[in-house]
């Protein structure tokens, strides 16, 4: 165990596998094993995304596939709390609202393609209707979890002292469900990344998922793999917001709480 | 707004505050078949330190609720200062058996919750008070019970309560650092004058602090004895005990008479 103290090494340790594979990767690529139409060398790939990155047209694809993405989750994600908020706090919301919002969430969201595509044709509205759809319900199902299990201990108290109806939403309630909502966006972000792909895959003429699909056509693998990278990418930089915003907003919670010196 | 301000302005001075003056006329409540508390009647003077004592379940804890306005009797009359009690009063605070901080706040804007206005240093005030004003910048997790609960007090005394209602607030801590606490409230209710109500299960609690301490047994008042102890009471002499131990064969329901048999 002496050795796992130095923390470089320690730390390493977990990109041992990685490298392993990356290398083989290389050298099976390289030497014939692995053929050029399955899978490019890694090396290949990298010259191909200092291409497509000096050409300008990465981020031109980034930047569309992105911009749909967050504008997606941010409309899906309010309509998400907006609604959790309202059933969560009122019993009456909740009978009128909650059976309708759970049919509808049984419907797989991606089914809807053909049908947003008749609507909408192959144009922006189409990719944001499908991802803001998809990530309203995990928002929805943890924002309205998280308010209705506040602890109605501090619910009354704020009874005792009188608060006004805005200062028990934003003093008690909200900040109550707060850790609640953010599962839930973690969880609407992976569906953000996953309908986006599905979308620009299905239907599109700019974006990641076209950049790929394109490339399927001239026999481009080593750019498929690029796009199919970068979405990794993507997503785990999500991923890192994610975390960073739990960090900031839950870290009065014990769970959170880095360790004091 | 403007009540508000004006109780913030008065904070931390204790002129001409008497308390409130409480009738209690046959006051009755039910919870479905069980009667919680019938034909209870009750005079407390302005100022007063009444102490309930029972065993759990007597009603004592729903009475002080409904003091709190916090629910509605079914009988009966209560009258706080000659005014029918309809609503939460401003004038009226709880400290609740759980300190019930909100842990998202630090400790300061716990104290100054729902207060508008320029507050916090009056909250310090009160902080520095019940000895706390160096952790004003903490999170409430950090705190210990009983630091908790001090927290909790000053949230009360920010709003110079002319009642004070307190339903157990000590029962959670150890023996050393109750005996501090109800030191601390006694030295705050000399100082602002606030007719205090403690509910507890502790008769040498409610001996060492009350002026009055009132039993109640299945809804009813059964004993209603003055403590003429002066004070500071000193918690080990003989007057003490024997008040102690009078109060506390009638709440186990023996008469000291019938020792003897």
């Amino acid at each position: 165990m002496k050795i796992f103290r130095n923390q470089l090494i320690y730390g390493a340790i977990s990109w041992l596998v990685p490298v392993c594979l990356l290398f083989i990767w290389q050298v099976g690529a390289k030497d014939g094993w692995i053929s050029d139409r399955v899978l490019p060398a890694p090396m290949d790939i990298f010259t191909s995304f200092v291409d497509i990155y000096e050409s300008g047209e990465l981020w031109i694809h980034l930047k569309t596939s992105c911009g749909r993405a967050f504008g997606g989750f941010a409309i899906g994600g309010s309509i998400g709390i907006l609604l959790g908020v309202l059933t969560g706090s009122s019993r009456i919301m909740e009978r009128l609202l909650d059976t309708s919002v759970q049919m509808i969430r049984n419907i797989p969201h991606l089914a809807l393609t053909p049908l947003v595509i008749l609507w909408f044709g192959i144009g922006e509205e189409a990719k944001l209707f499908l991802i803001a759809l998809g990530v309203m319900f995990p928002v929805y199902l943890n924002t309205f979890h998280g308010i209705r299990s506040v602890d109605v201990q501090l619910i009354e108290m704020g009874r005792a002292y009188g608060l006004s109806r805005w200062h028990m939403l934003k003093d008690i309630i909200f900040p109550g469900a707060l850790p609640s909502i953010l599962v839930g966006v973690r969880y609407g972000l992976g569906v953000m990344w996953l309908t986006l792909i599905v979308a620009e895959t299905i239907a599109a003429s700019s974006g990641l998922g076209y950049m790929a699909m394109n490339a399927r056509e001239l026999l481009q693998t080593d750019v498929v793999v690029l796009a199919i990278l970068l979405y990794a990418v993507l997503g785990k930089l999500a991923d890192v917001l994610a975390r960073a915003m739990e960090r900031r907003w839950l870290r009065w919670h014990p769970n959170y709480q880095i360790a004091r010196a | 707004m403007k009540m508000e301000k004006q109780e913030i302005a008065s904070a931390g001075k204790a002129e001409e505050l008497n308390g409130v003056a409480i009738k209690l006329q046959g006051l009755g409540k039910q919870y479905g078949p069980l009667n919680v508390l019938q034909g209870l009647d009750l005079d407390i003077a302005p100022g007063e330190f009444v102490a309930i004592v029972g065993r759990s379940g007597c009603g004592k804890s729903t009475l002080l609720r409904l003091l709190a306005g916090l629910e509605k009797q079914d009988q009966g009359d209560l009258r706080i200062d000659g005014e029918e009690l309809v609503f939460l009063r401003k004038d009226t605070r709880v400290m609740f058996q759980e300190a019930r901080l909100l842990p998202w706040k630090s400790v300061l804007n716990n104290v100054g919750l729902g207060l508008s206005g320029k507050w916090q240093p009056s909250a310090l005030d009160v902080l520095a008070q019940v000895g706390l004003a160096d952790r004003a910048g903490d999170w409430p997790v950090v705190l210990s019970g009983g630091q908790r609960q001090r927290v909790s007090l000053a949230k009360a005394l920010i709003h110079t309560p002319q009642l004070l209602l307190l339903d157990e607030p000590l029962g959670a801590l150890d023996a050393l650092t109750r005996i501090e606490m109800q030191d601390l409230i006694e030295r705050l209710w000399q100082q602002y004058r606030f007719t205090a109500l403690l509910v507890t299960h502790d008769v040498a609690e409610a001996v060492a602090m009350a002026d009055r301490v009132v039993l109640i047994e299945s809804g009813r008042i059964t004993l209603d004895r003055k403590i003429p102890l002066p004070r500071p009471r000193m918690r080990g002499d003989h007057e003490f005990a024997a008040l102690e131990g009078e109060v506390l064969q009638h709440v186990l329901g023996r008469q000291l008479s019938e020792r003897g048999h």
